[in-house]
């Protein structure tokens, strides 16, 4: 099974709206959220209809919007969405209104774009696409459920071009309702130092990365998804090792062949020393990256680490501010393997190969 | 080519709290849509809904959960309904289990019962926090699979009223390829003061008990339950001497692409899935026995999927019912829901009536099945439609 990224479009709190690879000017945030930056929606959204949209479908339409036009597809054979939480924002509102008012005087619009696949249902409506419209709802394994669904019809039909995604918003209410749950890190005073912040909790964040995924070579391929499997509350150590070296394995792959890891250690010291652990022994000499400090952690960060990736396959160069240790990124990168767990409960794993 | 057929089934509706039960009233006419008793809303003397009558601590006794108030409600559904599809297609649940069993599950509010409960809370301490993390719609996946004892891949969609059908035609995929040996797929919802006014507020709700297909409808009965089928290859499940319940022949998902809510005035979106799900089966329309329709009792919903079936079928239209009066529309849940019944109905040979129909649509030619019929019933088609033009129907088949 391969999916080869044909088309990129991402929003993310960096200047990753356009561009390939992490821009040289890495953005820093003050505190423990990091906001997406918005593009200009107008070449994307008319304003009346803009007026109407929560922000999260704003994104995702724009992005999708860009992300079709990168490869030049007018019309996917289907939209595939990845989202942890959904439409927070629109959600909210409604509750709120409900809790408000004592379930009087209420108006549908929030509720209608309550519902989870709004974004892939609102993309479908714009484009007229007809296709196959799914949306994986699946803690931190959203956007993986949404890449195997992609990587299961392109093993069926390679001549597809799927329009892939993982997308999440915070608002100002559930960055507040997770941070009375301690999520996040109190007294952090910058991302790009998330490390140096030991303690409990990360930092928030949110995104939306879309790619359109096709079973076709093409020179103006940036990179596929080799993989991808996920594991559930593993039970020790070994267990752990175990399944990254036959998930390698069923690809005739070994550790010899990574050349760089990018895991999601989040700076939360009740959950990175499982990180930390594979550094010094089964990822023992390898280019370790993490990525959190850039988008900070949502459900669908994921999604964001194989843009990154990509973008590294591609232009061959790896961003300094993502790498752990000193251990040298051999040339050339073929492969990139992503670890990212949340809570030692769901587990995932996502190779990117070169062309 | 792998073929893919069911081994198990489990679900708790407004009709009954196992399958047999479900079975006993869809013969019997006995439906579960009245007022509203547990659910706290203002709306409690003027909606209708298909509540299930146990509370959450009586719903935690039946499926032997001790601390049943830590579990939303959403949650406790799926329990009950998984571990019945995983005691009759898999076997005594609890010891860890190892083998590829994958748990494929659908819902659309989640545990939004304790959010609404809790918001207030959540905003001011951490005295609820446990919650924040049961909100989203993968906490009841995630507690199916530790009940049971599941280790391996566990996945969670939702694409609002079809979510359950879904599931199944992932779930079907995954086996076909080799990605697991069996998979629990099929949804769960509890009624909510979120859905509830939610509904009320698109005014598609029947203030009376809803009339799928009759020219008078005005709405639908919300309804909670849930619902799993254990799906295998036949070969594995020939291989341990399963009883087969039925095969899952066809199956597809399209979009209207016309908006969020209403469908399109020809049912374009509908008709896509009937007709793809039947390609893939490989059947002609005429071999259709049977159609479980999505039947809400929407305005919108009937015309357009009856426009839709006439497309396909006409002038032969086969019996057609919506067993949305029994259960309400359950949401995630009511796809697989549908599928059991349409299961019931290959096993037992009957079709199930359609409640509270007086006068035919103008617009169609056929009315449905209205008393409940003994049949010749190899295939049936069932349908389920959502939100954001979400289409599904399947194709199940006699073994």
């Amino acid at each position: 099974m391969e999916a080869y990224i044909r088309g990129i479009g991402n929003i993310s709190p960096q200047h990753s709206w356009g561009n390939v690879i992490l821009a040289e000017d890495i953005v820093s945030y003050e505190g423990n959220r990091l906001n997406c930056i918005e593009p200009d929606y107008k070449e994307y959204i008319k304003p009346i209809q803009r007026r109407r949209m929560g922000r999260i479908l704003k994104m995702g339409v724009s992005a999708a919007g860009k992300c079709l036009r990168d490869a030049g597809v007018d019309m996917p054979d289907a939209i595939i969405m990845g989202t942890g939480l959904g439409m927070q924002g629109d959600t909210e509102k409604f509750l709120k209104a409900i809790l408000d008012n004592d379930e009087k005087f209420l108006t549908p619009t929030s509720f209608i774009q309550s519902t989870h696949n709004t974004v892939g249902a609102h993309i479908a409506v714009m484009l007229k696409c007809n296709k196959y419209n799914f949306t994986y709802v699946n803690d931190n394994l959203s956007f993986e459920g949404a890449l195997l669904d992609s990587m299961i019809r392109l093993s069926d039909d390679p001549s597809e071009k799927i329009l892939l995604a993982g997308i999440d918003e915070m608002t100002d209410s559930y960055f507040c309702i997770t941070k009375n749950a301690g999520f996040w890190k109190e007294d952090i005073s910058d991302n790009l130092g998330l490390l140096k912040h030991a303690g409990p909790g990360s930092i928030a964040g949110e995104g939306a990365s879309f790619f359109i995924v096709t079973g076709e070579t093409h020179p103006d391929n940036y990179a596929r998804f080799a993989g991808i499997d996920t594991f559930y509350k593993p039970e020790s150590d070994k267990e752990i090792d175990d399944f990254i070296i036959a998930f390698l394995a069923k690809r005739s792959l070994s550790l010899d062949d990574i050349d760089l890891i990018i895991t999601g250690i989040n700076g939360d010291s009740r959950w990175d020393s499982g990180y930390f652990r594979l550094q010094d022994t089964l990822f023992n000499g390898k280019p370790l990256a993490y990525y959190k400090h850039l988008c900070g952690e949502y459900y669908t960060s994921s999604s964001f680490a194989s843009w990154l990736a990509a973008g590294i396959l591609k232009t061959q160069s790896c961003p300094e501010t993502i790498l752990l240790n000193n251990n040298e990124v051999n040339k050339p990168i073929r492969n990139i393997l992503i670890y990212n767990y949340l809570r030692n409960t769901n587990h995932a794993l996502i190779l990117l190969s070169v062309c | 080519m792998t073929r893919i057929v069911v081994t198990g089934m489990g679900m708790i509706t407004a009709i009954g709290k196992d399958t047999g039960e479900n079975l006993e009233s869809l013969k019997t006419r006995r439906h579960g849509v009245g007022s509203i008793k547990l659910l706290d809303t203002i709306h409690k003397d003027e909606l209708l809904a298909a509540e299930i009558r146990f509370t959450n601590d009586e719903l935690a006794a039946i499926s032997g959960i001790t601390d049943g108030e830590r579990y939303t409600r959403t949650s406790l559904l799926g329990l009950i309904a998984a571990s019945q599809a995983y005691e009759s297609g898999i076997g005594k649940y609890g010891d860890t289990d190892n083998t590829r069993t994958t748990v494929v599950s659908t819902t659309t509010v989640g545990g939004m019962d304790k959010t609404e409960q809790y918001y207030r809370d959540f905003l001011e301490s951490s005295k609820y926090s446990h919650f924040v993390y049961t909100h989203d719609c993968s906490d009841s996946t995630r507690q199916i699979s530790d009940h049971l004892g599941i280790r391996h891949l566990n996945s969670t969609l939702s694409t609002a009223c079809s979510s359950s059908i879904n599931a199944i035609l992932i779930g079907a995929k995954m086996i076909k390829h080799g990605l697991a040996d069996r998979v629990i797929a099929g949804g769960t919802d509890a009624l909510s003061k979120f859905t509830l006014n939610g509904f009320n507020t698109l005014m598609i709700l029947d203030k009376g008990h809803c009339r799928p297909f009759d020219a008078s409808r005005t709405g639908l009965n919300l309804g909670e339950g849930a619902a799993y089928i254990v799906l295998e290859s036949e070969a594995a499940a020939k291989k341990d001497n399963k009883k087969i319940y039925c095969e899952i022949n066809g199956y597809a998902n399209a979009n209207d692409a016309y908006h969020q809510t209403a469908s399109s005035p020809d049912g374009y979106g509908p008709y896509l899935a009937m007709k793809e799900a039947l390609d893939i089966s490989g059947l002609k329309p005429s071999q259709i026995d049977y159609i479980n329709a999505h039947g809400t009792g929407t305005d919108n919903n009937d015309l357009t999927e009856g426009l839709a079936i006439e497309k396909i079928f006409a002038p032969d239209i086969p019996p057609v019912s919506s067993t949305k009066p029994y259960t309400g529309h359950t949401l995630a849940a009511a796809g697989v829901i549908d599928v059991i019944f349409s299961i019931l109905s290959i096993q037992q040979q009957l079709i199930f009536p359609n409640l509270n129909f007086s006068r035919k649509i103008e617009e169609l030619s056929f009315e449905p099945v209205r008393e409940l019929q003994q049949a010749e019933i190899d295939h049936v088609l069932t349908n389920s439609f959502g939100f954001g033009g979400n289409d599904s129907s399947l194709v199940l088949s006699k073994y």
